[in-house]
């Protein structure tokens, strides 16, 4: 299967990439928008499906190329094998859905702004791929890069609002300090001889204290676009100013690469990771998906909660590869390979239901114009398919079984537990206690994806005037249906994507699970041995569906369907209003009284003899008092400083360039 | 998987669910005779079930279709976790596809939707039970993952077949860590059932109440299967507590003589678990909804201190 109309895989996906570009032109240069959202946006589907396909048929061997472009004798190098084949497929997979949901989604834009806008969405895609095959750090640069400045436009699509060019500037600010970032990691890892190939620096053998400094170089740009904490700054400002179909992509799948990227530097690139990294990605993913899942249960705006519940997931993710360092240095191959499977399961998953989440606040926000939690609610009665698909989408967020988000967090949970026997003792006692601080993340994440449903979808409206008259549209649906068919299947038949994952674990720490899982056979997952755990979802979902029906109908054969409509009965209130409800922030209300030291809260309370009494309170992030304002002060008092070098006259500029010689000259001797 | 293992799982599955009710029954049995009441006796659930079917529901006009399915929901995913727990007989077929951690999730699942429901009719007091309900849930779920955490830890697996038949066929003896972990299971039992002192089962028109308020808009045959549902979490957390602390004379799989002591054994480590929480009931009070995050953080706090416990005592 490596060969198809004697092209591999590798050639394939270059052609889709240039496939995505012409796209995007050809989008570009149309002045008809329904030959961009009718012919464009559903062909950008069939790519990403075949980029899919071409993934799946690319894990089998490594494959290089190279393409004669770039600079002269700085040709782009081009690698594919079991990591890049399945952050590729992630990206196929989940952008399917997403391609064809904006082409439903895009079709009410204005002609100028919608081929901009379809050239940017395309050139993203195309960046997106290029950065999991590239092989040298120029190539991965330059798609990092255009990755990230296209992403920036589309984040900025409606520049008309203030607030949404503030949000694209500090998110373009962090790529790019992000940016630096990694740049100065591959600098160190080039090593003496300066071959910028990945290749060349998987032979560099670097001392203990520069990997390191790669790797927290890498940690620090990779974080900034993950939304590791205190670098998540700009996440919950990007997504609420995106369009939904971009939020989607950029929480499903851009954040996704910088998992790739660290992943590829840590256990490819560097060789053999240091155990001490492990204990810093396990904190920094603790300390992450808590901050993330509490901030989203207090969120009143709907894209940030989501913004919010996705730095959770990145946490979890991170805690996944945290432990897989840890092990693989402790020797525990098999381990490292079960927690390594787990982050990769949760990032497959977590593009699959946040994209879901995402596209839905999309529909809903076209339905209503509302993406504030307050004035939502009652959608269900309006739109009720999607208020089907997005129950998929939540439950499958909050991590419960049959769906997809369980079998990851139950596969971390295993790896938790299994880690007694680690060589340091501490280390040994500390990591299952950690485990809790993932129970209460996991556990909150229930809360909140309650709020979120409950408060948009269920109840009375809070303040449109009517239900919304129509559901999302045709094309919308569909590619919502898609992706929650993958939470489903992803969810129900766990063997088969924990053996498509295995051959990453091999390549990366060098163990596989393959025999274990297969030991079972398919209906049930046993990363270990079967006595140790097992997990069987279909069964789950079978006893509990039969369990339904068969409930439902002795119910119907031994009594009656008899019914009646009345008004609610609330405790015989008369008076009975949409207001009485549950606000956003009186669901969030137990979390921020409980973690109010943790957040700044601002509360405006009136006094007693206030006869028009108002109450106020908001949350918002101390790390951004602790860790950006000072940085903003440092960089306006360091720009005033520098300010005074700038004269204005031809002279002074002479003389400062004549100096900057001088200075110069010294060194060259 | 032998048929006459599945037909015992059957068969044990549908005696279950039909004595379920017995066990609130006798919990309140058992507090009227603590407060010395006659009491209604230990069939009155059956009769208010019986009462319940019978009845035409009333639905509010503004519910939709998730308010008339989740008491379907609730009622199976509470009879799956019942059938999961070993009670008589390990190993039975069940079991492999679901292990502890996928049980903690089962509940989650059906807490969830009946959160939902009750925010469903847009009533002021669904609402309310319903972040009350996440509230107490989602302190209460990892301190139940850490009690089965600290289980699992001494039997190296996750499986409750193995974590029962590791610890049965220990000598009777007090692991350190079991205690703690048995005092915060005790605690999230309570919670996680909405009793005193974290809830009020027999209480309507409070400001107070949790579960009952999201109740509140179901009627007959709704009510009497949430009302059912309920009665089996009881039993699940209650088998569950004895398979984790006591499992002691459960039957090895296949050993069909030890199944009559079994039995016994079963009913009456039941009864006495039923009265020790009508004890626990009657002499504590309900507490102010803001002290619950305190009470469910020290269960948590247990938990976590039973799995240290195990580190730094018991691991050899």
């Amino acid at each position: 299967m490596s060969t198809l109309a004697g092209m591999l895989p590798i050639d394939w996906m270059m052609a889709i990439i240039l496939f995505w570009l012409l796209l995007g032109l050809a989008g570009l240069l149309s002045h008809n928008p329904r030959f961009i959202v009718q012919i464009v946006f559903p062909l950008g589907a069939v790519a990403a499906l075949a980029l899919a396909l071409a993934a799946l048929a690319g894990t089998a061997q490594t494959q290089v190329a190279t393409a004669p472009l770039g600079l002269p004798n700085l040709p782009f190098h081009l690698r594919l094998d079991a990591l890049s084949a399945f952050f590729l497929l992630l990206l196929g997979a989940a952008s399917v859905g997403i391609s064809v949901f904006s082409s439903g989604y895009f079709r009410a834009m204005p002609v100028s702004k919608l081929g901009l806008l379809c050239l940017e969405y395309h050139v993203f895609l195309a960046s997106m791929a290029t950065v999991l095959l590239a092989d040298d750090a120029y190539l991965f640069m330059l798609a990092w890069e255009t990755m990230a400045l296209s992403s920036y436009f589309l984040v900025t699509t409606d520049h008309e609002q203030p607030e949404v060019r503030q949000a694209g500037f500090l998110y373009l600010l962090m790529a790019h300090v992000g940016a630096l970032a990694i740049l100065m990691s591959f600098g160190v890892m080039l090593g003496a001889h300066g071959d910028d190939s990945f290749a060349a620096m998987r032979h560099v053998h670097l001392t203990s204290t520069s990997a390191s400094v790669a790797m927290l170089l890498a940690l620090v740009g990779f974080g900034a676009k993950a939304g590791v904490l205190p670098l998540h700054a700009w996440l919950p400002e990007a997504h609420p100013a995106a369009p939904s179909p971009v939020s989607a992509l950029m929480s499903g799948i851009m954040l996704k690469t910088a998992v790739y990227g660290l992943l590829r530097i840590s256990f490819d690139l560097l060789g053999v990771p240091q155990w001490w990294w492990g204990v810093l990605l396990l904190t920094l993913g603790l300390i992450t998906a808590l901050f993330g899942v509490i901030f989203a249960a207090v969120q009143v705006d709907m894209k940030r909660l989501l913004a919010y519940s996705s730095i959770e997931n990145i946490g979890i993710i991170l805690i996944g590869i945290g432990l897989a360092i840890i092990f693989h240095t402790s020797g525990k191959g098999a381990l490292a390979a079960l927690a390594l499977t787990a982050a990769l399961y949760h990032a497959l998953n977590h593009a699959f239901m946040k994209g879901l989440l995402f596209l839905g606040t999309g529909s809903v926000l076209h339905a209503t114009g509302e993406r504030h939690l307050g004035r939502l609610g009652g959608l269900i009665h309006g739109m009720p398919r999607l208020a089907l698909l997005m129950l998929v989408g939540v439950l499958a967020l909050a991590g419960l079984p049959p769906l997809n988000g369980f079998v990851s967090e139950w596969l971390t949970l295993q790896a938790f537990l299994l880690s007694p026997g680690l060589p340091q003792p501490y280390l040994n006692m500390l990591v299952p206690v950690a485990a809790a601080a993932l129970a209460l993340a996991a556990a909150l994440a229930g809360f909140v994806m309650v709020k979120f449903y409950g408060v948009v979808f269920l109840g009375r409206s809070r303040a449109l005037a009517a239900v919304p008259p129509h559901d999302a549209g045709a094309r919308e649906q569909l590619g919502m249906a898609y992706l929650a068919l993958g939470c489903v299947l992803l969810g129900t038949l766990p063997t088969f994507v924990v053996l498509g994952i295995d051959p990453v674990a091999a390549e990366l720490v060098g163990h596989s699970l393959a025999g274990n899982v297969r030991s079972t056979g398919w209906l049930l997952l046993t990363p270990m041995r079967a006595e140790r755990a097992s997990y069987g979802p279909l069964v789950l979902l079978l006893v509990i569906g039969t369990g339904v029906l068969f409930t439902a109908w002795m119910v119907r054969r031994f009594y009656h369907g008899r019914l009646r409509i009345a008004p609610a009965w609330d405790c015989g209130f008369p008076e009975q209003n949409a207001r009485m409800q549950d606000t956003a922030e009186g669901f969030g209300q137990p979390i921020r009284q409980i973690f109010e030291w943790f957040m700044g809260v601002v509360k405006h309370m009136p006094s007693p003899f206030d006869v028009t009494p108002t109450f106020h309170s908001s949350v918002h992030d101390r790390l951004w008092d602790l860790c950006y304002v000072p940085v903003q002060r440092a960089s306006e008092m360091l720009s005033a400083q520098i300010g005074r070098l700038q004269q204005g006259r031809i002279h002074v500029y002479l003389l400062y360039s004549f100096v900057t010689l001088l200075v110069l000259l010294a060194f060259v001797q | 998987m032998k048929i006459t293992d599945l037909l015992f799982q059957l068969v044990q599955n549908t005696v279950l669910l039909v004595a379920a009710p017995l066990l609130p029954g006798w919990i309140s049995q058992c507090r009227a005779w603590l407060q010395n009441r006659n009491g209604a006796g230990v069939l009155q659930p059956y009769r208010m079930l019986l009462k319940l079917f019978h009845k035409d529901a009333v639905l509010a006009d503004q519910a939709s279709v998730l308010f008339r399915v989740m008491p379907y929901v609730l009622f199976s995913c509470m009879w799956l976790a019942v059938a999961l727990v070993p009670v008589l007989v390990t190993g039975l077929p069940l079991a492999p596809a679901v292990d502890v951690i996928g049980l903690v999730g089962i509940f989650a699942l059906a807490r969830m939707f009946i959160s939902l429901a009750a925010m469903d009719v847009g009533t002021a007091f669904g609402s309310m039970g319903a972040r009350r309900e996440m509230l107490v849930g989602f302190l209460a779920e990892p301190a139940l993952l850490m009690v089965l955490f600290t289980a699992s830890t001494i039997s190296h697996s996750t499986s409750l077949t193995t974590i029962v038949e590791t610890l049965a066929q220990q000598h009777f003896v007090l692991y350190p860590s079991m205690t703690f972990a048995a005092v915060a299971f005790v605690m999230v039992l309570l919670a996680e059932n909405a009793r005193i002192p974290v809830d009020n089962p027999a209480t309507h028109l409070e400001l107070t109440m949790i579960h009952e308020a999201m109740i509140l808009e179901y009627s007959a045959r709704h009510l009497a299967l949430v009302e059912w549902a309920g009665a089996l979490k009881m039993l699940a957390y209650m088998t569950l507590g004895i398979a984790l602390f006591v499992p002691y004379g459960i039957a090895a799989p296949g050993d069909w003589s030890a199944l009559p002591l079994a039995v016994v054994l079963l009913v009456l480590k039941l009864a006495l678990a039923g009265a020790g929480l009508a004890l626990i009931e009657t002499l504590s009070a309900k507490m102010r909804i803001f002290r619950v995050p305190e009470f469910m953080g020290t269960a948590f706090l247990f938990a976590v201190l039973g799995l240290l416990t195990h580190f730094l005592l018991e691991a050899a």
